[in-house]
């Protein structure tokens, strides 16, 4: 009956304010995606705020930066959320890389086991999003397994997911690869350092995840 | 010279996830490109990826992943259902995949037809100055 009581209290505190309750909306991608630049242009649209810092070396963000109440709006919708921006996922970390983008051998070991922390954060939050955003470099091959991986873990756990292909300002930028490889998903094709589609993006946001 | 060592799915198939997982980085730790007949859950590939984080040091650096499906996402209804079928009988047993240590193994590309395994150039260098 004790342990019973804080349960039942809960699923009533739930139903009584299910309306008023942020959800958590991840985002996810491999590393170098933009998913930083992406948070921090929701951010700084909605709130006049940065979420991280974004870096051409990869694996600049190693630890989840949450951004809350952010209230997007288009019309009459309206959509709140805690943002979560997390490190990129990646099958290898290898310190040496670092060394070629010109950090120093220690600063470069010490940037290498924080990344390996952060993507094992980022697989463990996994369990923790109600949504997710999944940012793609719109240049690269859109079916490497991490991309794969992401995408079916967030299926296998039935959470929303929108896929965005990001850096369009590029040539080399395909969207309809991505969309070719994961018909089944709502892709908008941005640039989130220039801001360039970034209207039809929170047009999709609001209509997948309100 | 690469070895690959072929692991056939019923030796994987009364394991639990860790155990399978434990099993595959293990021959991927001692140099050997694992080929697994069939694929591991997406929950497990997940799990794969943290354990492989969570033993990263100078020596290891992480492994190349790849999963070669038969069934394309965007596939009719019929051919979905005939897989799933199979799936149903057989469990993951359809496809194959491929774990290479990245010390070793640069990229693995694939298309419908064909896997390319890229190996690193300086692990060949070092081999060949060696022999």
């Amino acid at each position: 009956m004790i342990k019973f009581f804080p349960s039942f209290i809960s699923k009533v505190m739930n139903v009584l304010f299910r309306g008023r309750r942020s959800i958590r909306l991840g985002v996810y991608g491999p590393p170098n995606g933009g998913k930083t630049t992406l948070a921090n242009r929701i951010a700084k649209d909605w709130l006049g705020e940065e979420v991280g810092t974004v870096s051409p070396i990869p694996h600049e963000t190693r630890e989840i930066n949450v951004k809350e109440r952010i209230t997007v709006r288009s019309g009459r919708k309206e959509l709140t959320f805690n943002l979560f921006d997390t490190p990129g996922i990646a099958t290898k970390i290898d310190y040496e890389d670092f060394l070629k983008h010109g950090l120093k051998e220690k600063e470069a070991k010490k940037r290498a086991k924080e990344a390996t922390k952060g993507v094992i954060e980022a697989i463990k939050w996994l369990d923790n999003v109600d949504a997710v955003i999944v940012v793609l470099d719109a240049t690269k091959d859109p079916l490497s397994q991490v991309n794969l991986t992401i995408i079916g873990n967030l299926a296998a756990r039935k959470i929303p997911v929108l896929i965005v292909g990001n850096k369009i300002d590029l040539k080399k930028a395909k969207i309809k690869k991505i969309e070719a490889a994961f018909p089944q998903y709502s892709v908008v094709g941005v640039s989130a350092k220039y801001g360039t589609k970034i209207d039809e993006f929170y047009d999709e946001l609001l209509n997948i995840f309100r | 010279m690469l070895t690959l060592e072929f692991v056939p799915y019923d030796e994987i198939a009364t394991m639990s996830s860790i155990g399978r997982i434990r099993k595959l980085l293990n021959i991927a730790k001692k140099d050997k490109i694992v080929l697994l007949e069939g694929r591991l859950k997406k929950e497990e590939e997940a799990e794969l990826i943290k354990t492989t984080m969570e033993e990263i040091n100078e020596e290891f650096k992480g492994i190349e992943l790849e999963v070669i499906y038969p069934v394309k996402s965007n596939a009719d209804f019929i051919t979905k259902l005939k897989t799933n079928f199979v799936d149903f009988i057989a469990g993951n047993r359809l496809g194959l995949t491929i774990i290479g240590p990245s010390s070793i193994v640069k990229a693995i590309k694939k298309d419908p037809t064909k896997i390319q395994l890229l190996a690193q150039e300086l692990k060949n260098k070092r081999k060949k100055r060696k022999k």
